[in-house]
């Protein structure tokens, strides 16, 4: 029996030699994000973000994306960088932190084309794009100035009634990152936080899904008791799988781990003192994500953070 | 907490956020089987005081991502192990109750104008370049076309109820240039509006703002000159019940560390009648 602990990705490829491997470092996976393109990222506000992929595209050349998301830091670093040419947002918060700094700063000085939607509507347009429709029918929006900031969202007549809806366009995404609990490296991918949020949408509206994963398994562990019933797209929805440990940090992967207080604390901070570049140099420009995860003091430490009570 | 008290109005021992979670819980106690959605300290401790009191038909999350069978504490916890779940209310379960139509939120908006329209994504004239960028529209424009709405605001101020309207409109309200093509008021229902002077409600002329009660010790005026639009103030206008022993004694329960006291600048006292001249003036701070 296979048990949960992390394999090699190594072990992973010997043992299942005849499916393919899906397993790239987050270098290679990254490298499939190209400028101009329209990126979704997993998770919500502090909550299990691909962090560690997003430090990867910030090591990056890439530019001039739009981004899809339930945001948080992952929004506030790709602004902060000048990655993001359009954001699609509904909220960008730190939870604790309300109001996150980049994001602000972005959005003060003018810097940003957006189109803010309300939060359903965002998860309608993600469906909308996996079903391959061009828009879902509904009333959110409606009567807002969400209609009037964004003329390409239409109001349309009803073949059943006499009332205006919205047509919620499909969010179609060229990449989506994602980060979870568990993966194999076929694509298989678990999350065991309580609230998988919207990345079953993300992953099946986008082209391309690389997942970073907190640990690496074999195919057999989904096939004990009921650990399969927490796996929530098909490995055909997934096209990248990035094992790292701790890779949502600074931001949570219940119930592995809480989102790091402190550190949230220190880049909220960080806008007043040396900017984001400060930021990005101590910790991400030249480092590796060992060296990442050593500067905010080590993987084991980040394993331990406290889960959040809310 | 032996000090003797009686029910009701010789009740003077309670502070003004104590009244304010007893008065706003008031605004669930029709609602029958709803997620009742108290977003902030003292939204949630009303939604959770009025499902242990006077309603006990209504749904709570754990603000994570279940419903329970009663509510949790908020303060005095230390893990989500072991509450009363009933079902798993993730984020997208959220967003089909709300589409239900089968849930009551009180939000704390930053701006609500003479329609019931309310903001909190941006602040300032230019919408590209906000002067004050602030959460974004959140689930505002759904939750407000889809279920009720009730406004808690903790500081009650012309910067929250501001003249004209709001800078951005992230919520739907009795605006008749913006109704929607097939739409009436009806189709709009916003609730209670509970500050920290008065509770006021929609039923005005015309789906007005009206003021429905004053807090002790609150003069109309202070109503009026703190509000950037005009508000309908019928012939009588009672003081708003002060809390009971039993509600103190349950919202205590609730709220074991007292992180109400924290809610409103200086924790003022309910009974502003009884207060004396060392007490603070009543503005408490911006909740976002």
């Amino acid at each position: 029996m296979i048990c949960a602990r992390t394999f090699k990705a190594i072990d992973i490829l010997k043992q299942e030699e005849f499916y393919m491997s899906k397993v790239l470092s987050a270098k290679n996976a990254v490298a499939r994000i190209e400028d101009g393109m329209t990126l979704g990222i997993g998770g919500w506000g502090p909550r299990r973000k691909p962090m560690a992929l997003v430090r990867e595209l910030l090591r990056s050349q890439c530019k001039d994306l739009t981004i899809v998301a339930y945001g948080g830091a992952d929004v506030g670093m790709l602004c902060a960088a000048g990655k993001v040419k359009k954001l699609i947002f509904a909220f960008v918060s730190l939870d604790f932190i309300p109001l996150e700094p980049y994001f602000r700063q972005a959005r003060q000085n003018g810097t940003l084309d957006v189109m803010e939607i309300d939060e359903g509507m965002m998860l309608l347009g993600l469906r909308a794009a996996a079903w391959k429709i061009p828009y879902i029918p509904t009333s959110l929006g409606l009567g807002t100035d969400v209609i009037k900031y964004n003329p390409t969202i239409k109001v349309i007549d009803s073949p059943y009634d006499d009332k205006a809806w919205v047509a919620m366009p499909a969010l179609k995404l060229d990449v989506s990152i994602l980060h979870v609990d568990r993966a194999d490296a076929r694509g298989v991918c678990q999350i065991k936080s309580p609230d998988i949020y919207m990345d079953d949408w993300f992953a099946r509206a986008a082209d391309t899904t690389i997942v970073s994963c907190d640990e690496l398994v074999g195919s057999a562990f989904f096939s004990q008791n009921d650990e399969a019933r927490s796996v929530f797209w098909e490995r055909a929805q997934t096209s990248s799988v990035v094992p790292i440990a701790g890779g949502a940090h600074p931001t949570s992967c219940a119930p592995g781990y809480g989102f790091d207080v402190s550190h949230l604390k220190i880049y909220n901070a960080s806008v007043k003192e040396g900017g984001f570049s400060a930021y990005f140099e101590k910790y991400i420009a030249t480092k590796t994500e060992q060296e990442y995860q050593q500067a905010v003091g080590g993987l084991e430490a980040i394993l331990k953070l406290p889960l959040p009570v809310y | 907490m032996s000090t003797m008290v009686s029910r009701d109005s010789n009740n003077t021992d309670y502070s003004l956020a104590e009244l304010m979670i007893a008065t706003a819980a008031e605004a669930f106690r029709h609602d029958g089987e709803v997620l009742a959605s108290g977003i902030g300290i003292l939204p949630r401790l009303a939604a959770s005081l009025a499902m242990k009191t006077f309603n006990q038909a209504l749904m709570i999350t754990d603000s994570e991502a279940f419903l329970l069978a009663e509510p949790n504490p908020i303060s005095g916890r230390s893990s989500h192990k072991g509450q009363p779940q009933e079902t798993w209310m993730g984020f997208s379960r959220i967003f089909d109750t709300v589409w239900s139509g089968k849930r009551h939120a009180m939000v704390q908006p930053s701006q609500i104008d003479q329609y019931g329209q309310t903001n909190i994504s941006a602040l300032g004239d230019n919408y590209h370049t906000p002067k004050v960028q602030l959460l974004g529209v959140r689930g505002f424009p759904g939750n407000s076309i889809c279920h009720p709405n009730s406004f808690f605001v903790p500081s009650h101020s012309k910067q929250v109820f501001v003249d004209g309207e709001c800078d951005m409109v992230a919520s739907i309200g009795y605006n008749p240039a913006r109704l929607p093509k097939g739409y009436s008021f009806n189709d709009i229902d916003i609730r209670e509006v509970i500050t920290d002077l008065c509770v006021m409600d929609w039923r005005g002329p015309n789906h007005s703002l009206r003021l429905v009660s004053l807090h002790s010790g609150v003069a109309i005026e202070q109503v009026l000159d703190n509000t950037g639009f005009d508000v309908y103030v019928p012939d009588q206008v009672p003081i708003t019940r002060a809390p009971t022993v039993e509600q103190l004694t349950i919202i205590n329960q609730l709220d074991p560390e007292n992180w109400r006291s924290k809610a409103l600048k200086y924790n003022p006292r309910g009974n502003r009648w009884a207060s004396d001249s060392t007490v603070p003036k009543l503005n408490s701070t911006v909740v976002t």
